[in-house]
């Protein structure tokens, strides 16, 4: 009948195992997939990341040095970090922040000169 | 006696997901029950068409969130099986560790989500509670806590650390511990007895011939457990499928509270004999035939049907999940069950109506 009773009777003693968000974050772990970012200066608008982008948030246009991310298309996989030749894509260890209207990251890089170097981390 | 038609359900308290039930009452005993489904329906193997088959790994992890490992793992496996890929030692023990990790969430989840069917409220919070560290576990070691999203075909894309191996086997001491502390709780308490022994009984025989999957089976009995087939690394560990004879609701209940445990144990053998080396394979050209492949989900046997044709695109991908097939069994429990017992055997199959909707 009270099987129960000594596991809420430890419960006294051990720790909390809810926290008040938000005014208490979670640390992140190391290899969270969090917000997407494009370091815009290093990218190349090769366009890799957008073919193999899973759910196809990613549009990217050479000619004009565009690229932009539908955030609320995009389900944080990490399959465009991975595959970046540039290195130019990261994500985060922390989750954007709740917003009230849909939003679309819109980067406009350098138009570059065909033979200009563009200092690339090929791995 | 009138007859009454209630409906139960898509949306209920004690439902996670959508599905209806038409039940005929008869002095508050079901006579009938005639499900609906098509709630959550999304085409998602109709995305096939439009997604090359290395971005479909992706999609399938989305059929169902609590299982998303064992899809991809699948579907992984198939295509490799098409391509004649091998996959990488230490890649088939990553996927069995992350495989074996989500069945022990999933198990703990149904576990709490049980004991809330029948009004046990402050259990629902304690098996949730020990799910929090296995979720941690693997947020750690993959980056995400439930669509881990580690599968790719020709292995995986993330390695474990001796460092984090030796948190992870710390931390499941501990979950061990919290797990067999609630045991007596669920299986010899006079509350939670009164509410699943002899509920929804399904015999072995009626099991078989409805084409039962995995813990709703071997609650009936029959030793059917697709691990046992050796996909990935389970060839080379040790394990005997949990069954138990009753076939009522606390039978299904003490097999996935077994299966818990065992899963720990297969993590610490698969952790106990990981090779060292590659953790996936490089993957060139594109599939062509057809395949099948399975694999044992927490809720049962996972069904990948695969037909490619050597382009980019699948020809076709058919998925049936373990709910599609315990369906009838819960249509031949319900009759003769008291109006209150319902939730306690609704769930007791564990239903995934996403996986089942796709």
């Amino acid at each position: 009948m009270f099987k129960m009773t000594p596991n809420i009777l430890k419960n006294f003693i051990t720790e909390k195992a809810t926290r008040l968000y938000p005014y208490e974050v979670k640390e992140p772990y190391d290899i969270n997939r969090g917000e997407l970012v494009n370091e815009i200066e290093k990218c190349n608008f090769c366009g890799i990341c957008a073919a193999k982008c899973p759910s196809q948030c990613i549009t990217v246009n050479k000619k004009t040095a565009t690229w932009e991310c539908a955030l609320f298309v995009c389900v944080y996989c990490g399959v465009c970090v991975e595959t970046c030749p540039q290195k130019c894509l990261h994500q985060k260890q922390t989750y954007r922040k709740p917003v009230r209207e849909k939003e679309i990251i819109f980067m406009q890089g350098e138009v570059k000169a065909k033979d200009t170097p563009d200092g690339s981390e090929s791995s | 006696m009138k007859r009454t038609i209630i409906p139960f359900g898509p949306q209920h308290p004690v439902l996670p997901e959508p599905i209806h039930l038409t039940l005929t009452v008869e002095d508050e005993i079901i006579t009938e029950a005639v499900p609906a489904l098509g709630f959550v329906h999304r085409g998602l193997e109709q995305l096939a068409d439009l997604r090359d088959f290395r971005q479909m790994v992706q999609v399938v992890e989305r059929v169902c969130g609590i299982c998303s490992m064992m899809h991809a793992m699948c579907y992984a496996q198939g295509i490799e099986g098409l391509m004649e890929v091998e996959v990488p030692p230490r890649a088939k023990y990553l996927r069995v560790i992350w495989s074996e990790l989500h069945r022990m969430h999933s198990h703990l989840l149904w576990l709490g989500l049980f004991a809330d069917s029948f009004g046990f409220e402050s259990l629902f919070m304690q098996f949730w509670r020990i799910r929090e560290k296995i979720l941690n576990i693997q947020e750690a070691t993959t980056g995400n806590r439930i669509i881990v999203s580690v599968n790719v075909i020709g292995g995986v894309r993330k390695d474990l650390s001796p460092d984090q191996i030796r948190w992870m086997l710390s931390e499941l001491i501990e979950v061990e511990q919290m797990i067999m502390n609630l045991g007596p709780t669920l299986f010899d308490d006079y509350t939670v007895k009164k509410r699943t022994v002899d509920k929804g009984i399904l015999s072995g025989e009626k099991a078989m011939e409805l084409g039962t999957a995995g813990p709703t089976l071997r609650g009936s009995g029959v030793s059917q457990d697709m691990r046992t087939l050796g996909y990935a690394a389970l060839n080379e560990l040790d394990f005997t499928p949990v069954t138990e004879k009753n076939g009522d609701c606390w039978s299904r209940c003490k097999v996935r509270f077994l299966e818990t445990l065992q899963s720990i144990d297969l993590v610490r053998q698969a952790i106990a004999r990981i090779p060292n080396g590659e953790i996936n394979t490089k993957v060139k050209g594109r599939p062509d035939g057809e395949i099948i492949a399975r694999v044992e989900q927490p809720r049962g046997e996972v069904f990948y049907y695969i037909k490619a044709n050597g382009k980019k695109n699948l020809d076709r991908l058919r998925i049936r999940t373990p709910t599609f097939a315990n369906i009838p069994a819960l249509l031949t429990m319900l009759p003769g069950m008291w109006l209150s017992d319902v939730p306690v055997v609704v769930l007791s199959i564990d239903p995934c109506i996403s996986c089942t909707e796709r």
